[in-house]
């Protein structure tokens, strides 16, 4: 079976938790027999990854083609001849959509598999060339990254078209699957849902040892709870929601913290609420780490709390348990879907989180056994499963095709 | 005796005071851990209501035909304190109904705790108590003055078989459980190990796992299961005096519904097996001085009725049911001190073993989330429901000045 993948990106040039998947799924993929090209918008290279062909599609570097990939910024160049033009995301796609063309004559395809908006323009043009069947794999909408609203109108617009347009629609959760059918009206039947999953990283080992965040290891020594936020300070994340939440945290265990790891357009007027609600000595704002930096905050932290309105799935809780960190998740999440060892909550419900984290907080046994059942949980969680159900998928579409 | 052969049917009433969805920022506010909302799943009044009209009502309607119909028929009866509390509080007319089986006089009310514990495990002094309490309730109700025992969740062991000796009981059960009997087949009577007069019946539990667990399975080979084929069964083992059937009364009409046949199945029970002259049916104690013992039981670990590995897991198996349990019974000096009614009543609804066992994680990180039979989304949300309350319980003790 020979697989056209149009994604956009892939480890170690990833800006979020779509590359990390691909990668994942393609392996899973690859090992069961499939025979994948995967398209990317750039020319960087990929040390890592031997169990499938990836091929550039557009002659740029990896970071500039990020930059652009945004729905709502778009930038300014000046060429050597004082020429200035505009770039946005768009512009990629329209690169990527030409390179298209050529594309299509590297192999002799079974299947087309494209990873939302970004891909969606290639995707339906590779389908127009080769005529055969398109799969658009929906790991986030714009629904969701607008908090539960409209967006923009043109990302919407291109996710409904290329859904219309696929024959078969896959949907990284239910929650997402409910989404597609409530709010861009896709025929239910046309929609299946094949989970996310994770695999372990095997670095919860690499936490003990020195940390580096002295100063809450000091608090926590000194009997502070550590409430933990890892992600982009974003409206899709809840965040006036969380620090509205540990107010109440704050009034029952007073010797408690938040922590938000990330960056994002909200973290002023999160700043700025922290301060007007009375918590700003309990909340530190550590910005976006990587590698060690990201690491270590687990090995500090007590409870690690994804509050999202709308999350189609997210990763943060199943790398959160990994380290044996409990989670507090929003019901609102497809990861709430697969991930029995977790405390839950509305991401309205600022009570019930504020009760639920006071929990975890005063009573020991609580934490542990929710540390000890996360990982235990996720250490039997692989993509096998995922890819044959994607086999199948594939399968079922090539004998609608013939 | 002219008959060789009789039935034990024994059958155990209980229903929790379930704790609400009861915060933190409740504890120290309201002390009403058990007043769920109506409407929601912890709601003991709906529960009890929906269980009586599904089970308790008709099943008590055929009991009490069953036994004007066939003077030979019998049965037992364990029915907790606070199921009875509940009865008397959300369904008069059910308890009632229970009170017209028990007038026939060919019930046995079985002795337990009242509040369906594991004080045993944790402390006599308690236990004895809650044993107390749930004579005297029913004394008031029944009428009746319990001779035989039977510790919560069937949990038995040599030293509660010396400890119901000494207190006078009759008889004791225990599961049959292959491991404890070796050899042994459960259709006989025993003398536990270490005592003097009392006598041990043991759950016959194939055969009545059968009814209770297997009656409406239709993967099971053997369904459905008829009278006469349970007959077929039961007669195998002719030259046995006793077939010890135990299971929740709940059994008829709730754990299996009345569309299975069950209900069929039980009213035809007596009649089918009563066709054979030398056929009976016995109470507990009743069967205890019918025959002789054939041999010591030594049980000296803990067995109960439960799961595959009949014993305290499901209860106090994981590291939340472990400390939720200690800290419950660590406040009882502090609690009994306050010579507070409600505040003890409070503390003792706590220990009811359901509540430990809604924090059960054995199934749960496996994904078989079907296995988790409990009011709450998740064991960590009991667990969070029941130390909110514990903490509350500390409050109450703050308040009245004595410390913890």
């Amino acid at each position: 079976m020979k697989i056209l993948m149009l994604g956009w990106e892939l480890p170690p040039h990833n800006a979020g938790g779509l590359g990390v998947a691909c990668a994942h799924m393609c392996r899973a993929l690859a090992s069961q027999g499939a025979d994948i090209d995967f398209i990317v918008p750039y020319i960087n290279s990929h040390p890592d990854i031997d169990f499938m062909r990836v091929i550039p599609a557009i002659p740029a570097d990896a970071r500039e083609v990020m930059k652009h990939s945004g729905a709502y910024d778009s930038f300014y160049y000046q060429s050597k001849t004082g020429k200035k033009h505009e770039i946005a995301a768009n512009d990629y796609h329209s690169i990527y959509e030409a390179s298209v063309d050529r594309i299509v004559t590297l192999g002799e395809y079974d299947v087309i598999h494209a990873y939302d908006w970004l891909t969606i323009r290639p995707a339906l043009r590779a389908k127009q060339l080769l005529g055969i069947p398109l799969i658009v794999n929906i790991h986030a909408l714009e629904y969701d990254r607008s908090g539960g609203g409209y967006g923009n109108p043109f990302v919407r617009d291109i996710e409904y078209h290329g859904m219309m347009m696929a024959d078969k629609v896959v949907a990284i959760s239910q929650h997402v699957k409910n989404i597609i059918v409530r709010e861009y009206h896709v025929p239910e039947s046309k929609v299946e849902v094949i989970h996310n999953s994770h695999v372990i990283s095997g670095l919860n080992n690499q936490i003990a040892g020195p940390n580096t965040y002295r100063y809450i290891e000091m608090m926590r020594s000194v009997g502070y709870g550590i409430v933990m936020f890892f992600g982009r300070l974003t409206i899709q994340k809840n965040l006036p929601g969380l620090l509205r939440v540990m107010q109440k945290v704050v009034e029952k265990h007073p010797k408690s913290m938040l922590v938000l790891m990330g960056s994002g357009e909200q973290e002023l007027e999160l700043v700025e609420l922290a301060a007007e609600l009375g918590i700003g000595g309990n909340v530190i704002f550590v910005g976006f780490q990587r590698g060690k930096e990201w690491r270590d905050m687990f090995g500090v932290s007590d409870i690690c709390v994804m509050p999202s309105v709308s999350e189609p799935f997210g990763l943060t809780p199943l790398e959160a348990a990994e380290f044996g960190v409990p989670n507090l998740i929003s019901r609102q999440s497809g990861v709430a879907e697969i991930l029995s060892s977790a405390l839950r909550s509305d991401y309205w419900d600022v009570d019930d989180m504020a009760n639920q984290i006071v929990s975890v907080l005063q009573n020991k046994e609580l934490a542990t056994q929710l540390s000890e059942d996360g990982i235990s949980e996720v250490s039997k969680m692989n993509w096998d499963n995922n890819a044959s159900k994607f086999l199948n998928l594939y399968r079922n579409q090539l004998g609608y095709a013939a | 005796m002219s008959e060789s052969r009789a039935i034990v049917l024994y059958l155990h009433v209980h229903q929790p005071f379930r704790i609400r969805h009861y915060t933190i920022f409740d504890a120290g506010q309201e002390h009403n851990y058990f007043d769920a909302p109506s409407g929601s799943k912890e709601n003991n009044a709906d529960v009890l209501r929906k269980v009586a009209a599904k089970s308790y009502l008709p099943t008590n309607e055929r009991l009490l035909r069953m036994l004007n119909h066939n003077p030979k028929f019998k049965l037992s009866m364990s029915i907790t304190g606070t199921v009875l509390e509940q009865l008397e509080a959300y369904a008069p007319e059910v308890l009632e109904s229970f009170k017209h089986v028990v007038a026939t006089g060919r019930v046995e009310i079985v002795a337990e705790t009242y509040h369906h514990s594991l004080a045993f495990f944790y402390s006599r002094d308690e236990f004895e108590a809650q044993v107390r309490m749930h004579r005297e309730i029913v004394e008031r109700i029944f009428g009746v003055t319990p001779t035989a025992f039977r510790n919560t969740e069937l949990s038995y062991n040599n030293e509660l078989a010396s400890w119901a000796d000494q207190a006078g009981y009759k008889a004791i059960i225990c599961e049959g459980w292959d491991p404890v009997m070796g050899w042994r087949s459960p259709n006989f009577l025993y003398k536990p190990y270490g005592t003097n007069n009392i006598r041990l019946l043991t759950k016959n539990y194939k055969l009545s796992d059968d009814v209770a667990f297997r009656f409406s399975n239709q993967h099971w080979q053997e369904y459905p299961l008829t009278t006469e084929k349970f007959m077929n069964w039961a007669n195998a083992s002719w030259d046995q005096p006793l077939l010890n059937l135990f299971m929740d009364y709940e059994t008829f009409g709730e754990h299996q519904w009345e569309d299975s046949g069950i209900f069929n199945f039980l009213e035809h029970l007596p009649k089918a097996w009563l066709q054979n002259q030398e056929h009976t049916f016995m109470t507990i104690s009743e069967a205890s001085e019918s025959f002789e013992p054939v041999d010591e039981l030594d049980i000296p670990n803990t067995i109960t009725w439960a799961d595959t590995e009949r014993d305290l897991t499901a209860w106090l198996g994981n590291k939340m049911q472990q400390g939720a349990i200690s800290s419950l019974y660590a406040l009882e000096a502090p609690i009994l001190a306050s010579n507070d009614l409600k505040l003890i009543e409070d503390w003792r609804r706590l220990q009811t073993s359901d509540h430990f066992y809604y924090m059960c994680t054995k199934w749960w990180s496996d994904g078989d989330v079907h296995a988790y039979f409990s009011p709450y989304e998740t064991p960590y949300v009991a667990y969070m429901n029941f130390m909110n309350a514990w903490h509350d319980l500390k409050f109450r003790l703050a308040e009245k000045g004595i410390e913890v």
